[in-house]
């Protein structure tokens, strides 16, 4: 699959999940399920090295992807079910009681392709760390990726984990920041600014990449230079621009859907600008 | 009053140390993790016998455990390892989510527990790390009496399928469980075969309760005396049976009253076996400075005060 309209595909069928699951439910997070959702289009359905059949929560011979920001939950799902995973049927069971689709990624529900519960933010790129440094230890060549919020960068663990990679020269993990400028009370400038993140990630010793993530040229480039650049004794941040609600129109650019769910008129409108590519569940 | 030997004073988190060097040696899987304390909590031989399987994690905790907890989905035992406030307190949320909700097999080894920290004062003194603990839904909660109890316990431990919490701490004292004994986490121990009160201790305080007991018999006072390293899971069969046998129990510990082994025990036998008890224990306030025997003495926690509360609740 090369051909930049597939993931294109994909990524409208994932965005008609994320709003059906989300309305289904009457909650859940779909501002940044949408801006995040290319990258993950992208992540699995090409540069992450692992097959549902082969997928183990250790990791072992295949790549790690961690979640951080557990409440794109539905992106995650959906992502997952479209690759294999699990029946995709089941995503109709969204936040439904006895379902393993938790509101956010559980591992006590036994969904394949989980190595982690995530959810309570700032938590996820010290795992990753962890799970990078086993894969060393394990003399195992695969690669380990981690999705982080820029909200979620206002955690102090963020930056500790941060200085901690490149202390341990961690150097076969990929951070990648939904870099959406958004977050629950307002943007981000307006709730605790971040400043320039690029900046701090390159103060810090990362290695760090700024990419388009809503144009699949722009994101499959920059994961070709992350890899190119791991083995070199540095971790590797990839920040992706990306828009809040991205694909819906009025869902884009503001935090306000950040974590509110549709009515069903406003799901049909929003569906309405998405192309049913693969079949909705 | 069976007799109990010191062999002399050692404190627990060389036994820790001792038995995370003795993991090293023999388990290529078992790692470390330390916040910038490794001569105090012990970490010291291990990390200069396997500096591939130890990561000074500086001082920060929260991203300890997630290290920790990565290293475990990728197949290792990790131990983390810094004084019990920051093991327990400090990353409390932490080890909510990414150790206990997520079923990872870590390790977390707390030092310095207790207000026989000392001279700190009460910034270092945890004294409700095994309550927290305990609340967590998949952890076990250890919490040995001497230098080769908790040896054994780090070595159980490991071998353990899921999260630990290992407590111990910094003075030195009385060594004189057996060397190279075999710890069954979940089941407690008996030291003494007693007939009018049972006396429960967990970690420094078993030692006290000892010596509580030798007294109590020199007074005609018969204690059915438990150590009880593991407060969860809760070694209720043992725990019952005392209670059913002698009808009263003291529980004695080295933290608060609230959430700790009397509450564990409180709870079992007010489900099963309601008797009268009695808790000694720090009664809801933080420690501060002094020497460890002078503190314990202060805080209502030695052998003198496990004696009273055996006669207060004996009528003697």
């Amino acid at each position: 699959m090369n051909d930049i309209h597939t993931y294109q595909k994909i990524a409208s069928q994932v965005r008609r999940d994320i709003l059906r699951m989300v309305t289904g439910a009457g909650s859940g997070h779909p501002g940044g399920s949408m801006s995040s959702a290319d990258i993950l289009t992208a992540l699995y359905f090409k540069e992450l090295n692992v097959a549902p059949e082969s997928w183990n929560r250790a990791g072992t011979g295949h790549d790690m992807f961690f979640l951080s920001i557990g409440h794109v939950s539905p992106l995650f799902y959906s992502v997952l079910a479209r690759r294999g995973f699990f029946p995709v049927s089941e995503l109709g069971t969204f936040r439904v009681y006895g379902s393993r689709l938790q509101g956010h990624p559980s591992i006590e529900a036994g969904l394949p392709g989980v190595h982690q519960a995530s959810g309570s933010l700032g938590q996820g790129l010290s795992v990753a760390i962890g799970a990078a440094l086993s894969k060393r230890l394990a003399g195992d060549k695969s690669r380990v990726f981690v999705l982080i919020g820029d909200g979620e960068s206002q955690e102090g663990q963020i930056w500790e984990a941060a200085a901690a990679a490149v202390h341990h020269k961690v150097d076969n993990l990929i951070a990648m920041t939904d870099w959406n400028h958004q977050q629950i009370d307002g943007t981000t400038e307006e709730v605790q600014s971040l400043g320039d993140l690029t900046l701090k990630w390159n103060a810090f010793g990362w290695e760090c990449i700024v990419a388009n993530g809503h144009d699949f040229n722009s994101i499959f480039e920059a994961f070709g230079r992350a890899d190119s650049l791991l083995g070199g004794g540095r971790p590797v941040m990839i920040l992706f621009e990306t828009e809040m609600g991205h694909g819906v129109d009025f869902m884009a650019g503001t935090c306000e859907w950040h974590g509110k769910s549709p009515s069903k008129e406003q799901c049909e409108r929003g569906l309405a600008q998405l192309e049913e590519t693969l079949g909705d569940y | 009053m069976k007799k109990y030997i010191n062999t002399g004073n050692k404190d627990t988190r060389s036994g820790f140390g001792a038995g995370l060097s003795h993991l090293g040696a023999i388990n290529p899987k078992v790692v470390a993790l330390c916040a910038d304390l490794t001569g105090s909590v012990k970490m010291d031989a291990f990390a200069k016998a396997h500096p591939e399987r130890f990561f000074q994690c500086g001082i920060a905790e929260a991203n300890m455990m997630g290290m920790a907890a990565g290293l475990a989905i990728g197949g290792y035992i990790p131990f983390a390892g810094t004084f019990a406030n920051f093991a327990a307190g400090r990353v409390y949320d932490q080890i909510r989510q990414v150790v206990c909700y997520s079923e990872t097999n870590v390790k977390i080894a707390a030092s310095h527990a207790g207000i026989t920290l000392g001279e700190d004062g009460a910034t270092h003194q945890i004294l409700e790390d095994i309550g927290l603990m305990r609340m967590l839904p998949n952890m076990v909660v250890i919490n040995p009496c001497d230098y080769n109890q908790t040896k054994a316990a780090t070595i159980a431990a490991a071998a353990w399928q899921g999260p630990v919490y290992l407590r111990f701490g910094r003075p030195g004292v009385p060594n004189f469980t057996p060397e190279d004994q075999v710890l069954e986490i979940g089941k407690a121990l008996h030291l003494n075969e007693g007939s009018d009160v049972t006396v429960i201790a967990t970690g420094h305080l078993v030692w006290e309760a000892i010596q509580a007991a030798e007294i109590l018999a020199t007074e005609g006072i018969s204690v059915d005396l438990i150590d009880i390293h593991t407060i969860k899971p809760l070694d209720g069969e043992t725990v019952i049976s005392s209670a059913v046998k002698t009808g009263r129990v003291v529980c004695a510990e080295e933290h608060l009253m609230a959430g700790g082994l009397g509450e564990a025990v409180a709870g079992l036998l007010a489900r099963e076996h309601p008797v009268p008890m009695r808790f000694v224990a720090v009664n809801d306030r933080f420690g501060q400075s002094g020497k460890p025997a002078q503190l314990l003495s202060a805080y209502g926690l030695d052998a003198a005060h496990i004696v009273a509360a055996v006669k207060e609740i004996s009528g003697a």
